[in-house]
């Protein structure tokens, strides 16, 4: 520990701090009672989708497109993935085959 | 009153069929096992990495049970190991978790009317819970407020419970999780696929993908989320009159 607990501990609330007003702002900027923007209601139908998209890429971000295994291991689970969901549209078997062949992709093959 | 009267429809179903809201358990569990198993892998390795710089299973599970945003707890480990800064960290935590601005924008309509609960799942609206709240609807029979509930509440204990578990005896494991933190990847890509189904949701999910990874390509993987977020807003907000059909 480099810092005292009672530093740590400012820390810690300064980050929760942080966090939750990210999560916070939007409910306070429209409360509950008060009808918001019809531009509002429009973001809150189409950021759905399109944080999905988002937070897809967010998790590939680290890959090495150029060198190593070039994203493969990350690409074909992907589209395993999708195959999987397209075929079965079992959301659980989707992501346990996805990731059990990306484990054995990034372990045994590409390791 | 429209709607109280559908709240207290709803409310009458749930104390008819689900005493004690058990039904919502059993309903929320499935959808939750995903999260699960990412934050099983994560929050083991977050738990095992505060050890491994000095802070214990006490300070990494206070860290996740306040802190509760799984990559700014990352983040934050550099900040520990280094002089004593909160409004640094106040603000990297800001800017490093500013898409749940997004979120909750998107569920201001889902959040509305659930009473003494609606704190609670604001406090705890993570990546993973709000992609599971956003896109999948409760089944038949089961009120909207419990479903949230117990997704919002079985993915916040999975977080606290693996750093826990990652700081007392992370460093026993043997059997190897390389890679086992795809299940996340994997579990937005499904969302992503269900939220797809939807023809009319097919743009803004493009607009998401391509956004992102422009930002990615042009600014690297530090600093993407901010301008992907600007791109995005610019683009939906731009083509709102298309989007809007």
């Amino acid at each position: 520990m480099y810092l005292t607990p009672v530093q740590t501990l400012g820390m810690i609330l300064a980050v929760a701090a942080g966090t939750q007003l990210t999560r916070w702002l939007p409910f306070w900027l429209f409360p509950e009672h008060k009808k918001p923007p019809a531009v509002v209601t429009y973001l809150g139908h189409v950021l759905p989708p399109a944080c999905m998209g988002l937070l897809v890429v967010y998790c590939l971000k680290d890959v090495t497109w150029l060198s190593g295994a070039h994203g493969a291991p990350e690409l074909i689970a992907i589209l395993a993935v999708a195959a999987l969901h397209r075929w079965k549209g079992n959301v659980l078997l989707s992501i346990a085959g996805g990731t059990a062949l990306y484990m054995f992709l990034v372990q045994a093959v590409f390791a | 009153m429209e709607g109280r009267r559908a709240d207290a429809m709803e409310r009458l179903e749930n104390i008819k069929y689900h005493p004690a809201g058990s039904a919502a358990l059993r309903a929320a569990f499935p959808a939750t096992v995903p999260v699960l198993t990412g934050y099983l892998c994560l929050g083991m390795a977050y738990g095992l990495l505060m050890a491994a710089n000095g802070y214990g299973p006490l300070w990494s599970t206070l860290m996740s049970a306040i802190g509760f945003g799984g990559s700014m707890q990352y983040v934050a480990i550099t900040l520990l190991v280094t002089v004593f800064d909160p409004l640094q960290a106040f603000l990297l935590a800001v800017m490093v978790n500013a898409r749940h601005m997004f979120y909750g924008l998107a569920m201001l309509d889902k959040y509305k009317g659930l009473g003494k609960l609606r704190p609670f799942l604001i406090y705890v609206l993570s990546d993973e819970t709000f992609s599971l709240v956003s896109t999948l609807e409760p089944p038949v029979g089961v009120a909207r407020r419990d479903f949230y509930f117990w997704i919002s509440l079985l993915d916040y204990v999975y977080w606290v419970a693996a750093t826990a578990l990652g700081g007392l005896l992370g460093s026993l494991l043997i059997f190897d999780t390389t890679g086992m933190d795809f299940a996340l990847t994997a579990l937005f890509v499904v969302l992503f696929l269900e939220q797809w189904k939807k023809r009319e949701n097919r743009p803004a999910g493009v607009i998401g993908l391509a956004c992102a990874a422009v930002s990615l390509a042009v600014l690297g993987p530090d600093r993407l989320v901010i301008p992907a977020m600007a791109l995005v807003l610019a683009a939906l907000l731009g083509g709102r009159k298309r989007l809007c059909t």
